[in-house]
């Protein structure tokens, strides 16, 4: 098989002995998951409003063609195109095609997981096609080539200095100071320049809307504002999966969304946006609608509700294993417990990396409880373990049955007979990982976790990373 | 039909197989049981608007109508900005004489780079919703174009009491029309451009205007 992704327990172990990364995820975790409780705590109607989330999704998945077609309808009234693509190559095709027919050999982008998921920029750059993305983390691991080193704070392994260095170098500012405020006026002014000559906007959607055909970019620094409102054209990139059925239903998706995600009332800027307005925005409006797997994961009656996922990275943030793994660990632009059951569905069980992610949980059930969508992971979790080990029974040899993760399964479904031993193993897991942490070296975990045991080298993380000097620099 | 569209459609239905042929999208109850309207109105409701959207770093004050032009001229002063933007259809003469404005109407649209070397923008909204602190934009009169709130590093807004809501719901309901009807956009601003950073404390943010200002106009 080709292109296998290495397994989770290959790259966890890196991951548990590099003490800093590890605790500034923790402590980056810790604060999120305590103030996401206190924005959901003060709301009396939160439960409703995710029983009304989730059947508003069940709603458009189980009519999800009828539903296609009335977005598609309505975007086309409101003056916009729709391209349908099957998967990331065809889909990287329509938007080169569409950048091409402008003839620019540039694109503002605003963060978008889905552009990564089709490795957007890749096919891009293979055309000439330079996407610079906006997002001022993002810019910095971009403009240092780098790889982004978590989902929520991607520049977490870069300090000031490096910073400063960095745009010295790339931005032709000599003078540069390592003054956070120097720094943050230098990205401005950069990005702004690049902003106001832009033809080409590139964005994802957070929804997409059946029945109005509106589309909207949440956010915080007023990069998708830039991006969605300055260039001549603009181009989305939408998972099927993304539709909501009525302008009303934001009333749940937009309560549900920046409490979950951010841990606030309302995040800064929300841009929802109809087709084309004549005098007010991009005149041609193009909308990509991409399956890539999506389909696959619809065709599975328990995975299917994998794919409410809003993307608002809650349980990543409640995760004790995510906690101390890292992002990496997933091989995927979705990690954390929603990756877990996303790419193996996505990419197929198949291949090794992708079918090792479900084995990557406690089943502990802290994400289904936050999820404001209400998927229940734990239970697609164990739902993908059995078709894994049927997989390789299926393909395999005897060899299969000594197989750790079938034997990890085994264990599980012996605790879950008996809840008492369900909860030691919980805390064996817990406890057990604790302790190994402070070793700071493992060679071995118990029980089913001792597959995380291979070794990987990572790049020493400065003193200080690029977030806290954001956050110390005001003080 | 294209090869692609035709496939993806067919995979769904594929997908879908156990969903009955006769099942219609209703069947799927929701229930809207979550808080629609809220129940707090005049002052009450006024006083948390103010208190929510102070809370991210706007400048939030409470005025009399007939206050308008001085404080208007005051907020500017604070700023130092004298180029105002100023959409179409908005008041002229709450528009103080020290300032110079700067006219957007369709006719002779203000250029990006033209916006981008002025001062500020002066606008009113559509709606507010108190529960967050939000101001929502619908392209209407005396807010203009979705870029004249975004290239100017500093947004003054002007929020009429009447126009506050209490909840979420309330607010999308308040522009539902204006986007089924006419498709205009809808922006919703709550504070100014910021970063979240990895303690989820609101940083200054990088683009957008980086000041926000509101005045609340009482009768
Ligand atoms: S699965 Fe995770 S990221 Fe997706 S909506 Fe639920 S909590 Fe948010």
């Amino acid at each position: 098989m080709s292109r296998q992704t290495p397994t989770f327990q290959e790259t966890a172990d890196a991951y548990l002995n590099n003490t800093q990364l590890r605790e500034n995820l923790g402590h980056a975790t810790h604060t999120i998951r305590d103030k996401r409780a206190d924005i959901v705590g003060e709301m009396p109607d939160w439960e409703h409003l995710r029983e009304a989330g989730n059947k508003l999704k069940k709603r458009v998945m189980r009519h999800l063609d009828s539903y296609l077609l009335q977005l598609e309808a309505s975007v086309q009234e409101a003056g916009g195109h729709v391209h349908w693509a099957r998967d990331a190559e065809e889909a990287n095709d329509i938007i080169t095609g569409l950048v091409k027919q402008q003839q620019v050999d540039e694109v503002v982008k605003v963060k978008s997981i889905t552009t990564d998921e089709i490795k957007l920029n890749e096919a891009l750059k293979k055309e000439g096609i330079q996407a610079l993305e906006t997002d001022l983390a993002e810019l910095i691991v971009q403009l240092a080539e780098d790889e982004p080193s978590h989902i929520l704070v991607p520049a977490i392994h870069k300090n000031r200095k490096e910073i400063r260095d960095l745009f010295r170098e790339k931005l032709n500012n000599k003078e540069l100071t390592d003054r956070p405020e120097d720094l943050a006026e230098a990205a401005r002014l950069y990005l702004r320049k690049k902003f106001l000559s832009a033809k080409v906007g590139i964005s994802g959607a957070n929804f997409g809307v059946a029945d109005t055909g509106t589309i909207a970019v949440v956010e915080s620094e007023g990069n998708g504002r830039m991006c969605t409102t300055l260039p001549e054209t603009l181009i989305t990139v939408m998972g099927i999966e993304k539709l909501i059925p009525t302008w009303q239903d934001f009333e749940v998706f937009m309560q549900l969304l920046p409490r979950s995600s951010t841990a606030e009332r309302m995040n800064p800027y929300n841009s929802f946006w109809t087709g084309v307005t004549p005098g007010d925005g991009p005149q041609e409006f193009h909308l990509v609608l991409l399956d890539n797997g999506r389909t696959n994961v619809l065709a599975d009656e328990v995975g299917r509700q994998t794919l409410n996922c809003i993307r608002c990275s809650a349980c990543l943030n409640v995760c004790p294993v995510y906690e101390r793994t890292g992002g990496h660990a997933y091989h995927s632009v979705y990690p954390g417990p929603i990756g877990a059951i996303l790419t193996p569905q996505l990419k197929g069980i198949e291949d090794d990396g992708a079918a090792s992610l479900p084995y990557a949980s406690s089943l502990c059930g802290a994400c289904y409880e936050v999820c404001p969508v209400k998927i229940d992971i734990p239970k697609v979790l164990v739902h993908l373990r059995g078709k894994i080990v049927d997989e390789k029974k299926r393909n395999g040899s005897l060899k299969a049955k000594l197989d750790p993760e079938h034997v990890g399964l085994k264990l599980m479904a012996q605790a879950f007979k008996n809840s008492k031993r369900y909860e030691r193993a919980q805390k064996l897991a817990q406890t057990g990982q604790n302790i190994f942490v402070k070793d700071g070296k493992i060679s071995s975990l118990p029980g089913y976790l001792s597959g995380w045991s291979a070794m990987r080298d990572l790049k020493p993380i400065p003193k200080e990373t690029f977030r806290e000097w954001w956050r110390n620099r005001n003080e | 039909m294209s090869k692609a569209k035709d496939e993806i459609l067919h995979r769904i239905q594929s997908a879908l197989k156990e969903v009955p042929a006769d099942e219609k999208r209703e069947d799927v109850a929701v229930n809207r049981e979550y808080i629609q309207k809220g129940n707090l109105s005049g002052e009450e409701l006024v006083t948390l608007f103010v208190e929510r959207s102070g809370e991210y770093q706007a400048t939030v004050k409470r005025i009399k109508k007939e206050e308008l032009k001085d404080e208007i001229s005051k907020a500017c002063d604070r700023h130092k900005a004298i180029k105002m933007v100023i959409p179409a259809g908005f008041k002229t003469d709450w528009l103080p004489d020290l300032l110079e404005p700067q006219f957007d109407d369709s006719g002779a649209p203000l250029s990006h780079d033209e916006l981008d070397q002025l001062d500020g923008v002066i606008s009113t909204c559509a709606l507010a919703v108190a529960q967050t602190g939000t101001i929502i934009l619908d392209a209407g009169a005396g807010q203009g174009r979705r870029v004249l709130s975004l290239l100017p590093d500093y947004h003054l807004c002007i929020v009429r009491e009447d126009q506050i809501v209490e909840t979420v719901p309330e607010g999308f309901a308040g522009v539902s029309d204006q986007v089924k009807k006419e498709g205009r956009p809808i922006t919703f601003i709550s504070g100014p451009s910021a970063t979240s950073d990895i303690e989820l404390n609101r940083v200054e943010g990088v683009h957008g205007p980086r000041k926000l200002d509101i005045l609340v106009v009482g009768g």
